[in-house]
């Protein structure tokens, strides 16, 4: 396991190399040099050498990547070119609120999307099934951020039972985190709770199915454990695959959904930075983002070996 | 952004039944997949009501009572009443007519995207899975490097530095959405590539080009075309989100992402205004959603009979 685990880890290496490359390149995407970007409307030619003095931007595009990544190597992102602030500072003051929704969103989704998908795939054809099936395809379309103005539309403005805004942190009060981060984290959990309701369905009609099964219910095992033990543990699998599938997802949304929300998150984070085009923010973040995808997918991969013996990872 | 509704890709994708000895599709078996999706009730009500919704939203500017930037400052925020069905924003425009010609924007700036997505997906997903080698291996990778981001903020990310718009938004997501495509159809193509009728083919001396166009992209177009519908779904989505943030349809164009984002910035003032156009999101992606699963089943149904 652990030989595996830096194999993959060590694969990583060339992928990520090539990843800031793509990232860095983005600055050669703007047009006139994000220093034109920068100096606002009509700029004296003086303004836009200062600039470009200032960022560094007037040694050559290879040796500008160069420091960027031996500066990231060594956790410096840079600064950002709006108030200075040090990305990294600015994406781990952000980082636990987005954790949080993220976590939150994703317990949302299996309990959720188990109890829906359980339902349905033990007696497959039934009304139960009917039901769990229309709220999983109600679920996939809803858009989730209009979901997301919805709830705030009865909880907050309406019945004022919830904050529409803001956060607090888990430390200082576990119950105003909870409220405040139940909203959003509901929003963006339909989609993930109708992919796995989905597979959890495909995946218990199938294992019931199993010779398993019969000897199991044969021998007498109590229905609830037969479906712990037997059922759930082998349809694990594709519950977790749409787990990694939908924390890509997921995270791009958070952009949105904090934004909704004034969560202070990396998301809102992120959008602040493309509006006011800060590109070493932009830049870090999108690193960050793609390191924490590539370790997302990994974990889903090695889970496999955990949740299925036959399943040997190459 | 939404590869969960995407088909798996590690799953094998539908081996063409032999009995067809490579014949391109033909006729009988296209009638068949039709019967069979017509026979969904879902997908065909899904296919209904997606197919009024383009041409309601496409004669937009016939049907339509008012312009999508025609003020009425005298009739603001009325509830829905003879002159306005569905009531007016705060600048007194129609938001019915909004509703039509922003729809006309979303799903034209969707169409977009996933036809420049599969425009270089579709090719390269046949050349890589049918060849394989070092092209495979590189192009492959270059997937894996584009996944590595979440496709929203990695078309944002574009915008940042091209500068906000529609076209660009759109342009910058087909881009991001390619390796979805290419990876469906280099899957399927692989699974073609070892069917015996591939093999005569070659063995015959069939030039590869002349395989490709007419014994494999004629079988692994189901798979692609399921995956075509599931990209709309999601490209329609990432319209919505991006001219929700702005960075899309600027005003005063209306399209149903930034009909969204102005509603919102009013909410507390006139919650209704949000309503609509979430609603007719939801509609347009529930019919993609249904179409893709009927053709699905449609394509799948037919290789559990081969097997």
């Amino acid at each position: 396991m652990l030989r595996l685990l830096s194999v993959r880890l060590l694969a990583m290496v060339p992928m990520l190399l090539i990843v800031s490359f793509l990232i860095y390149s983005l600055i050669a995407l703007v047009p006139g040099g994000p220093e034109v970007a920068l100096a606002g409307n009509n700029p004296t030619p003086e303004r836009i050498a200062a600039i470009r003095e200032q960022l560094g931007l007037d040694k050559s595009f290879m040796s500008q990547y160069w420091s960027w990544l031996t500066g990231a190597l060594h956790g410096d992102l840079g600064k950002s070119f709006v108030d200075g602030q040090s990305v990294r500072s600015a994406v781990a003051s952000g980082f636990p609120v987005t954790l949080s929704l993220v976590v939150l969103t994703l317990v949302i989704a299996a309990v959720l999307g188990l109890a829906l998908g359980l339902a349905a795939g033990l007696r497959p054809g039934t009304w139960a099934d009917r039901i769990s099936t229309v709220t999983a395809s109600a679920f996939m379309s809803l858009p989730y951020f209009w979901v997301g103005m919805m709830l705030v539309l009865v909880f907050a403005i309406q019945m004022r039972t919830l904050p529409a805004v803001g956060y607090v942190p888990l430390t200082e009060s576990p119950l105003e985190w909870f409220q405040h981060l139940i909203l959003p984290a509901f929003s963006l959990a339909t989609v993930p709770t109708a992919v796995v309701a989905r597979q959890t369905r495909a995946s218990v009609t199938s294992v019931m199915q199993e010779d398993f099964i019969r000897t199991a219910r044969a021998k007498g095992l109590h229905p609830s454990r037969l479906v712990v033990k037997h059922v759930l543990k082998n349809a694990a699998v594709p519950v977790v695959t749409a787990f990694g599938v939908e924390a890509n997802r997921l995270i791009g949304a958070t952009v949105v959904i904090e934004q909704l929300f004034a969560l202070p998150g990396v998301g809102k984070l992120a959008y602040f930075s493309v509006f006011s085009r800060d590109f070493p923010m932009v830049q870090g973040i999108l690193l960050i983002t793609a390191i924490l995808i590539m370790l997302i997918n990994l974990a889903v991969d090695l889970s496999y070996g955990y949740f299925n013996p036959k399943v040997k990872v190459s | 952004m939404t590869r969960s509704r995407s088909v798996d890709i590690k799953k094998p994708a539908p081996v063409p039944a032999e009995k067809d000895s490579g014949a391109a599709v033909p006729a009988s078996r296209g009638r068949a997949l039709l019967r069979r999706f017509g026979g969904n009730r879902s997908a065909v009500v899904g296919f209904g009501l997606l197919l009024a919704i383009i041409v309601v939203t496409a004669a937009a500017p016939l049907l339509a009572p008012y312009g999508p930037a025609q003020v009425d400052i005298g009739d603001r925020l009325s509830g829905p009443t003879a002159e306005h069905w569905l009531g007016t924003d705060t600048l007194g425009r129609d938001t019915l007519s909004r509703l039509m010609h922003g729809g006309r924007v979303s799903l034209a700036a969707a169409g977009l995207a996933v036809a420049i997505a599969t425009a270089i997906g579709l090719p390269l997903g046949l050349v890589s899975g049918y060849f394989g080698g070092i092209v495979d291996w590189l192009l492959d990778r270059a997937a894996d490097v584009l996944m590595a981001f979440p496709a929203i903020i990695l078309t944002i990310a574009i915008i940042a530095a091209v500068g906000p718009g529609l076209t660009t938004a759109m342009v910058s997501l087909g881009i991001v959405y390619a390796p979805r495509m290419f990876r469906v159809v280099r899957g399927s193509t692989m699974e073609v590539r070892r069917a015996v009728y591939i093999e005569a083919s070659t063995s015959i001396g069939t030039p590869s080009l002349m395989i490709l166009r007419k014994r494999v992209l004629p079988n692994i177009l189901p798979a692609a075309l399921v995956q075509l519908s599931f990209l709309l779904a999601s490209a329609l989505l990432a319209e919505v989100t991006i001219s929700l943030l702005g960075l899309g349809a600027l005003p005063p164009t209306a399209s149903w992402g930034s009909m969204l984002g102005q509603a919102f910035l009013e909410m507390r003032s006139s919650p209704s205004l949000a309503v609509y156009p979430g609603i007719a999101i939801a509609i347009a992606t529930l019919c993609f959603n249904l179409i893709g699963d009927g053709l699905r089943d449609a394509f799948g149904r037919e290789t559990r009979k081969a097997s």
